[in-house]
């Protein structure tokens, strides 16, 4: 299943090396990562989706990311109500006759043609990992010439937050003590 | 007034409390060791890099300090990189200090340079890359924070030549900003509840105490504990000397080669209180069979050794003193006498199978070794080892009553850590007897140390079990590969005749009886000494719990007629 981890780091050199060397040495698999500044200049923020088996697994990642020095939090927003988002350009091999099929299929999925030469255009897609896949399924019969993606990018709605599982960690708390499998006690 | 980055560092190290450095010079460190000369703390110069960082272990192991260790670019720097992952993996608070060459030049493969902080990364709790000398004081203060609180563990902080030449302003920070690194305290109300319920209901519990229970200052906590809830301990490798050896609860040393009975009441309990250990594969034996029975209760400071081998029922994330501490008022008195009968009985099949009930037959036995050393010194000084045969039976049968006298490669299990890590421990307390326990393969991997103590006038005894073999693996052969000794013949030098080329009195040992008036000679002789025993060849450790077994389905020794 696939996990969303928020994770909020000082904003420091080779703080990304850190993390990515970490998801290695613990034979991690990252599906994407992505990085960026946020509100705050000495801190960024990176949005890392995984694979994991289940939930002690995603609990193995985040106390993991606790041991670095400069993780201040992770969150796992998977089950939360949030907004993820992904951006792809994608070059289409387009010459003037299949401009308009592109700018059709464009259209529909709110994308947009940001750049036109004699015989390819740049398609940008913004969207949930679902969305751009639609739109590249569609594109590909076309011809696709070359495509990057940012990873996803995630936040919770509203005041939602998402899960901690590391008590201890940087002053966190048992929000609710785990009763699960103590029943007979 | 304004001071290098070099002199910075020394008056850093000095605000630390650092009395002694281990250390190597070369072209990238020589600021460093220039400004040295002004400032109140003794350098040891080792003969080989991988010596420095073992010595500034074994100081902090016998000190409780954090221990520094220096060295060059490049090779200076790679050398010390099997004693910065010995470190990582026992939890010992050490700073390691590499000199990189200057910031410009990084990146172009300058003479000497090497992507140290790259190469440590995944063995350092944390690392720094120095490249200018403002940054100098901020990073000394996090790393010394960093090295000793929380899980302990090692810092490596690589300063730029320049940044140890040029000049800045110093102040030295009253405190640490790290926002992404607050160790845990305690643990919660309601979980402690949750560890009282299990610890009501249990019929057998058993503690497992481990280098946690050291690390914290837990020992005493721990002992409160056990008897007011009347409940057996057993210790990993690290955590001996944590409970008395001689107390009615003890059970000894757990796993591979822990004691029987010991292993036997871990896999029938039905209640483990893991303290400070992280249920290593050396403890566990094959984790689908561990402890089948018990539910756990998992007290630890580091969250990610939760759940990460055995899953538990009970998480305490938290300082293991003061966890148990906040425990000990929660729980009742409770009687165990049943359980603690059946471990007895046990027990008693142990001792019948013991090799200290063999009778005597002229040849020298490490077993026996150890236990007369442990007569000789009254059981207290401090014992460090190196890794493999003899740092079994020193874990058996040097019984320890207090703790911090037991300093061994545990986690890494680091070939030539004997020597180095018993001349920190000397500069740690000068005040204690010391010895070394090593095999004849171990002590070659780092004797040119030997020369490194007599310089030092370090008081440290050594102790080398000659076989001629690699014993421990070839013990593996002898079990697992049908008796196929591959690669574990050694012939060594002449001890005797080496310790004198250093100028250190030595003897060499053959049979029994001069045993006990060898061991009286080197205590009485000052300085380093070296005895050689020659010990019998193809002795096997017992129990054994072979790589991968549950870990009640252990080797015994066959029981010897008398």
């Amino acid at each position: 299943m696939q996990y969303t981890f928020i994770t909020l780091v000082e904003n420091k050199p080779g703080v990304l090396n850190r993390v990515a060397s970490l998801f290695r040495r613990r034979n991690f698999n990252i599906e994407s990562l992505a990085v960026g500044r946020t509100e705050r200049p000495d801190i960024s923020r990176m949005t890392i989706v995984m694979d994991c088996e289940d939930d002690t697994v995603a609990h193995k990642i985040e106390a993991n990311l606790y041991k670095l020095v400069n993780v201040i939090d992770v969150q796992d927003v998977s089950k939360q109500p949030s907004v993820t988002r992904d951006l792809a350009l994608i070059k289409v091999k387009a010459g003037p006759e299949q401009r308009a099929e592109v700018n059709n299929l464009a259209a529909i999925f709110r994308a947009r043609i940001v750049d036109v030469a004699t015989d390819s255009v740049i398609v940008e897609v913004t969207g949930t990992e679902e969305k751009i896949e639609g739109m590249i399924e569609l594109l590909r019969p076309i011809g696709i010439l070359e495509m990057v993606r940012t990873g996803q990018v995630a936040m919770t709605r509203g005041a939602y937050e998402g899960t901690r599982r590391t008590p201890g960690a940087n002053g966190n708390g048992w929000h609710e003590v785990d009763e699960s499998g103590l029943a007979e006690y | 007034m304004k001071l290098s980055g070099a002199e910075i560092l020394w008056e850093c190290l000095v605000s630390e409390g650092v009395e002694v450095v281990f250390g190597y010079p070369g072209g990238a460190n020589m600021p460093l060791y220039d400004a040295m000369l002004n400032y109140p703390i003794h350098h040891v110069l080792v003969r080989h890099e991988q010596g420095a960082a073992h010595m500034a272990d074994g100081y902090a192991r016998a000190s409780g300090k954090v221990g520094v260790a220096m060295a060059t670019s490049g090779p200076g720097a790679t050398n010390l990189v099997t004693g910065i992952a010995t470190a990582m993996m026992d939890s010992s608070p050490v700073v390691f200090i590499t000199g990189q060459v200057a910031a410009h030049l990084i990146g172009g493969d300058a003479f000497q340079e090497t992507d140290v902080t790259g190469i440590t990364l995944p063995i350092t709790k944390h690392n720094y890359l120095v490249t200018r000398p403002d940054e100098i004081a901020e990073v000394v203060r996090e790393a010394f924070y960093i090295a000793r609180s929380g899980r302990p563990g090692p810092v490596l902080i690589d300063i730029c030549k320049n940044a140890q030449i040029e000049k800045t302003d110093f102040e030295y920070p009253a405190d640490v900003k790290l926002p992404g690194y607050q160790p845990p305290l305690h643990a919660p109300k309601a979980a402690l509840e949750q560890a009282v319920r299990l610890l009501e209901k249990a019929k057998r519990p058993v503690i497992l105490l481990g280098h946690g229970a050291l690390i914290s200052g837990a020992e005493e906590a721990i002992q409160h504990f056990a008897v007011k809830t009347h409940t057996p301990v057993a210790m990993t490798l690290l955590g001996l000397g944590g409970f008395p050896a001689s107390h009615p609860l003890s059970l000894g040393m757990m796993g591979m080669h822990g004691e029987a009975h010991c292993n036997l009441a871990i896999q029938n309990a039905d209640l483990l209180l893991a303290f400070g250990m992280r249920f290593d594969d050396r403890v566990t034996g094959t984790l689908k069979t561990y402890a089948p029975n018990a539910r756990k209760i998992h007290v630890e400071i580091d969250p990610s050794e939760v759940h990460k081998n055995v899953k538990v029922d009970v998480p305490l994330v938290g300082d293991l003193k003061t966890v148990v501490t906040d425990l000990i008022p929660m729980v009742d008195e409770y009687e165990h006498d049943e359980w603690l009968q059946q471990i007895a009985e046990w027990k008693s099949d142990g001792d019948a199978r013991s090799i200290m009930s063999w009778p005597d037959d002229d040849k020298l036995y490490v077993a026996h070794l150890v236990h007369d050393l442990w007569e000789s010194t009254g059981g207290g000084a401090i014992i460090t080892t190196d890794v493999g045969q003899h740092q079994m039976w020193s874990a058996q049968y040097y019984s320890l009553e207090k703790p911090n006298r037991w300093i061994t490669s545990g986690g890494a299990g680091t070939m030539g850590f004997g020597l180095p890590s018993a001349i920190g421990a000397w500069f740690a307390r000068k005040d204690q007897e010391i010895w070394t326990v090593a095999g004849d393969g171990g002590f070659q991997m780092t004797a040119a140390e030997l020369t490194t103590a007599v310089q030092e006038g370090a008081n440290v005894k050594v102790a080398i079990m000659n076989n001629s073999f690699l014993g421990m693996v070839r013990q593996w052969q002898e079990f697992f590969f049908e008796k196929r000794y591959s690669g574990v013949h050694m012939k060594s030098p002449d001890f005797v005749k080496l310790a004198d080329a250093h100028g250190v009195p030595a003897r060499r040992v053959t049979k029994p009886e001069e045993v006990k008036e060898a061991i009286e000679w080197a205590r009485q002789t000052p300085g380093p000494v070296v005895l050689e025993f020659v010990v019998v060849q193809e002795d096997a450790v017992y129990p054994m719990v072979p790589a991968g077994a549950a870990l009640d389905q252990m080797l015994r020794r066959p029981v010897r007629q008398k």
